[in-house]
C-alpha cells in the first residue's frame, strides 16, 4: 500500500515540481543544494594514495548505490582541468568497498594533461563526475585453471582489479608485468607479498635494465604458455608482441586484451570539420580526431574510452569524409543518408559536418 | 580601403588602411592573450554567478510563500526581480552567446541552455548573435536599430508612425520580453509584407507560445497557488519582476547602441568589410555604462558593451579586465570611446528616440551630412561628428 501512495504522490510532485521550476530542471536546483544526491552521475573524492613517483590510487565514494560491476572493467571519470570538463576512462582496481568506495590508480603521462592533473593536483573532498561500468576484459564464468597475464606500465591496473577480487578462485596464475624500474612497479609490496605466499607466480621485467619483453623472452618465461588463456593490457607494441605470438601458436581465440590507444593507421590529409548546424568550422589536420578537434573549439562532445571501444562518443556524420585512424579506413555520406561515426577514431578528410 | 576614410567629417578619417589593419592586429592579440589565459578562475566564477542566482531565486520564492505580510512580499519581489535579471543578462545572455562553452560542461553550454524569457535560446540565438552582432548598426541589416518599430536614426525613413514612438518604446519596454520574441520572430517583416514565409512564421510563433505558456503557468498560477493564502500577493510579486526584468533589460540595451556618440553603417559597409574594419564597426557603434561593480554585473557587463562587441565570445568577467586596454586603443587611434553612467545614457536614447519620433525638417538646429560610409547628423559646429 505505502509504495502505491508514495508512487501517486510522485506522479503529481514531479510535474509539479517541473512545471515550478522551468526552464530547468528540478535536479538544477537539487544539484546546488546537494551535488551528490543519489540521482547524480558524481562521485566525492574520499582518499589519494601514492603508489609510485608518477602515480596515484583514488578512492571515489559514488553518489548514488553503486550497481556492481565486474574485475577486470574501468569507470568513465569527469574532472574540471582549468576550468574544462574532460572525461578519461580508468581501470577499477579492485572490488567496490563496503561503504561503496571504488579505487582507480592513475599514472601521470607527460603529455596527459587529465592524469597529470589527478597525480599532483586531485585533493581530497572533490566531487568528479563518474559513469560505467564498461568493459569486457574480465575472466568467464567459471574462470579458467591456468592463466597468463602480460601486462606493462599501468595496464596493471584493470588486471589488479582481477587479482584482488578472484585471486582466490584462480589456482594457477603467472603475471608477466614490465615496468621501467623496479621502483615504479605499481602495487609492488602486493603483488611481491602474493608471490613470496605462492599464490601466484610474478615475473618483473624492468625494462630499462633488460629491453622490452619479447617474444622470445616471454616463450622461455612461460614454459607452459600453451595452457594458458592469456590477458594482455599495455601499450600497442606489447599487445602487438603477444598477439603476434598467441597466432603463430594457432591461440588467437584465447587472448584477450585492452589497449590504452588505438593502433594508428598513416595519416592522412585533414579538411574542414563544421559542427553541427550553426556549430564552429575547424580545420583539423589528419590526425586529430573530430573529437579532439571540437574539443579544442568548445564543441560538447560526448567521449569515453577516446580509442574507440566503447561507442559513447557516436555522432551522425551528415556531410563528407573522414578516416578511421585506426586503419585508415574512409567512410562517406551521401546528402540526406547519415552515418553515425565514433569521433575519438576518426579524423577528416576532406571536408564535413557532424551533427554535435 | 572602406569608404569610410574618405569622408571629411568621418570620425575615421585620419586612418589609413594600413593604421586599420594594425588596429585589427592588436585587438586579435588581445583577444589570444585572455584565451591563452583563460581557465580555472572564470569556471568558478560563472558557477558561483549561477549558484548565487538560483539561491536567491529559491529564497526569493520561499519567502514569497508567506508574501500576505508586506514585508515579505516586498524583500521576496526584490529577490526576485533580481534573480530574473541576474539570470538573464549575466548568466542567459553570456551562456547563449558561447562564452562558456570551452569548460564543456553540459550544464553550462549553449547547445543546451534554455533561459527564463518567452523567446525560445534558440531563435535568440540566430536573431542576436548571427545577425545583430555580425551586422552591427548597419541600416537596413541590423534590426536592433529600432527593433524595425522604431527610428534611431536620421537616415531612416520618416513615416507618421513613428510619430508614435516615445509610447510604442515604452510599452515595449514594459514587455520587453514579449518585444524580442516578435523581434527574433520577424514579426514586423510579416505585418509589412516584406516576408511572406509564412510557414517559418506559425513554427516560430509555435515555439514561443509553447515556451511562454510554461512560464506563464509557473509565475501566475503554479507557484501563486502554492502560496495558498499568499497566492495573489504571490501573483503580483511575478508580475512585478517580470515588469522590473523586462524595464531593466531594455533600459540597458537601449545604452548599447542609442546613446549620443554612437556611429550607424550603411549597407556599403559590409562590402568587403575585412575582420579589421569590422572591429572598427563594433567600436564605433557601441557605448558602454560606467557605474560600480554591482551594476555591471546586473548588466550581465554588458555595460561593457564596446568590449562584448569586439569580443562577443570572451568570458563576461573578463570585459572589464579588458576595458582599459581597450580604452588605451581607442586614444592611441584617435576614436572615441563613448560611455555614461546609466541615467545619463538611458536619458540620452529616450531623447533620441522622442526627437526621431519627428521628421528630420523638425529639428531645429541640425544640418545633414550624408555621406555613403557612416551615417551621421553633423551637429552645428560642424566639427563633431557624431551623431546627435
Amino acid at each position: 500500500m505505502a509504495p502505491r501512495v508514495l508512487d501517486g504522490v510522485r506522479t503529481v510532485l514531479a510535474p509539479l515540481a517541473r512545471a515550478a521550476t522551468t526552464p530547468l530542471l528540478p535536479a538544477d536546483y537539487l544539484d546546488l543544494l546537494a551535488p551528490l544526491h543519489p540521482g547524480a552521475h558524481r562521485a566525492r573524492v574520499v582518499g589519494v594514495r601514492r603508489e609510485t613517483d608518477s602515480a596515484v590510487t583514488v578512492a571515489l565514494r559514488p553518489a548514488g548505490r553503486w550497481p556492481g560491476h565486474r574485475a577486470g572493467q574501468h569507470v568513465r571519470v569527469g574532472v574540471e582541468v582549468d576550468g574544462v570538463r574532460c572525461w578519461r576512462s580508468y581501470s577499477l582496481t579492485g572490488p567496490a568497498g563496503l561503504d561503496g568506495t571504488l579505487t582507480i590508480t592513475v599514472t601521470g603521462v607527460d603529455d596527459g594533461r587529465v592524469s597529470r592533473h589527478i597525480v599532483e593536483r586531485l585533493r581530497v573532498g572533490t566531487v568528479v563526475g563518474l559513469e560505467g561500468p564498461d568493459g569486457d576484459f574480465t575472466l568467464p564464468d567459471p574462470a579458467p585453471a591456468k592463466v597468463l597475464f602480460v601486462t606493462a606500465g599501468s595496464g596493471l591496473t584493470p588486471v589488479m582489479g582481477i587479482l584482488r577480487t578472484q585471486l582466490s578462485e584462480l589456482p594457477d596464475v603467472v603475471l608477466v608485468h614490465s615496468a621501467r624500474t623496479g621502483r615504479e612497479v605499481l602495487f609492488a609490496d602486493e603483488l611481491r607479498a602474493w608471490h613470496a605466499a605462492g599464490r601466484l607466480r610474478l615475473v618483473e621485467r624492468h625494462t630499462a635494465t633488460s629491453g622490452r619483453l619479447s617474444a622470445a623472452d616471454l616463450v622461455e618465461l612461460v614454459p607452459d604458455l600453451a595452457d594458458r588463456p592469456t590477458w594482455a593490457c599495455g601499450p600497442n607494441g606489447l599487445i602487438d608482441t603477444v598477439a603476434d605470438l598467441l597466432d603463430q601458436q594457432g591461440r588467437l581465440d584465447q587472448l584477450h586484451t585492452e589497449r590504452f590507444r588505438p593502433v594508428l593507421a598513416p595519416v592522412g590529409r585533414g579538411g574542414q570539420v563544421t559542427f553541427g548546424r550553426s556549430g564552429p568550422v575547424v580545420e583539423a589536420d589528419g590526425a586529430t580526431s573530430l573529437l579532439e578537434a571540437g574539443e579544442a573549439s568548445g564543441v560538447l562532445l560526448t567521449s569515453g574510452c577516446r580509442m574507440g571501444i566503447c561507442h559513447r562518443c557516436v555522432v551522425p556524420l551528415t556531410e563528407g569524409t573522414v578516416r578511421d585512424l585506426r586503419d585508415g579506413a574512409l567512410t562517406s555520406v551521401e546528402q540526406g543518408d547519415p552515418v553515425a561515426v565514433q569521433t575519438c577514431i576518426n579524423a577528416a578528410a576532406g571536408p564535413c559536418r557532424v551533427e554535435a | 580601403m572602406t569608404a569610410l576614410q574618405h569622408k571629411r567629417t568621418s570620425p575615421i578619417a585620419h586612418l589609413t588602411p594600413a593604421d586599420i589593419e594594425q588596429l585589427g592586429k592588436e585587438l586579435d592579440a588581445l583577444r589570444e592573450e585572455i584565451l591563452a589565459d583563460r581557465g580555472q578562475r572564470d569556471a568558478d566564477y560563472i558557477r558561483r554567478v549561477i549558484k548565487v542566482q538560483r539561491g536567491l531565486e529559491l529564497g526569493s520564492r520561499a519567502v514569497l510563500l508567506a508574501s500576505i505580510f508586506p514585508p515579505a512580499w516586498l524583500l521576496g519581489t526584490l529577490g526576485l526581480s533580481i534573480s530574473k535579471i541576474l539570470e538573464n543578462m549575466e548568466i542567459g545572455h553570456n551562456v547563449l552567446h558561447g562564452q562558456w562553452d570551452w569548460m564543456r560542461d553540459p550544464a553550462i553550454h549553449s547547445t543546451t541552455w534554455e533561459w527564463d524569457n518567452v523567446t525560445p535560446a534558440e531563435a535568440w540565438k540566430h536573431s542576436h548573435n548571427e545577425l545583430h552582432h555580425t551586422y552591427t548598426n548597419v541600416i537596413g541589416r541590423d534590426n536592433d536599430l529600432g527593433y524595425a518599430i522604431m527610428r534611431v536614426d536620421e537616415d531612416q525613413e520618416w513615416t507618421p508612425l513613428f510619430l508614435g514612438q516615445p509610447l510604442w518604446n515604452f510599452v515595449n519596454m514594459l514587455i520587453f520580453e514579449y518585444g524580442i520574441a516578435a523581434y527574433d520572430l520577424d514579426l514586423g517583416a510579416y505585418v509589412t509584407k516584406q516576408r511572406t514565409d509564412t510557414d517559418r512564421l506559425k513554427a516560430g510563433a509555435k515555439a514561443v507560445w509553447r515556451k511562454a505558456r510554461k512560464q506563464i503557468l509557473r509565475d501566475y498560477i503554479v507557484h501563486p497557488l502554492v502560496s495558498g493564502p499568499s497566492a495573489l500577493p504571490t501573483l503580483a510579486a511575478n508580475v512585478v519582476a517580470n515588469v522590473a526584468r523586462n524595464v531593466w533589460t531594455h533600459s540597458v540595451i537601449m545604452c548599447g547602441h542609442f546613446p549620443r556618440g554612437v556611429e550607424t553603417f550603411t549597407k556599403e559597409t559590409l562590402d568587403g568589410e575585412t575582420r579589421a574594419e569590422w572591429y572598427l564597426r563594433q567600436m564605433l557603434g557601441s557605448a558602454n555604462i560606467s557605474g560600480s561593480r554591482l551594476m555591471h554585473i546586473m548588466t550581465g557587463n554588458l555595460s561593457y558593451q564596446i568590449e562584448h562587441h569586439l569580443f562577443p565570445d570572451l568570458p563576461s568577467n573578463r570585459y572589464q579586465e579588458v576595458a582599459p586596454r581597450v580604452q588605451q586603443l581607442f586614444e592611441r587611434y584617435g576614436l572615441t570611446y563613448v560611455s555614461g553612467p546609466l541615467p545619463k545614457q538611458v536619458a540620452s536614447a529616450w531623447w533620441k528616440i522622442i526627437r526621431l519620433s519627428l521628421p528630420n525638417d523638425f529639428q531645429p538646429g541640425v544640418r545633414r551630412q550624408k555621406a555613403s560610409g557612416v551615417t551621421e547628423s553633423a551637429a552645428p559646429s560642424g566639427r563633431n561628428p557624431v551623431a546627435v
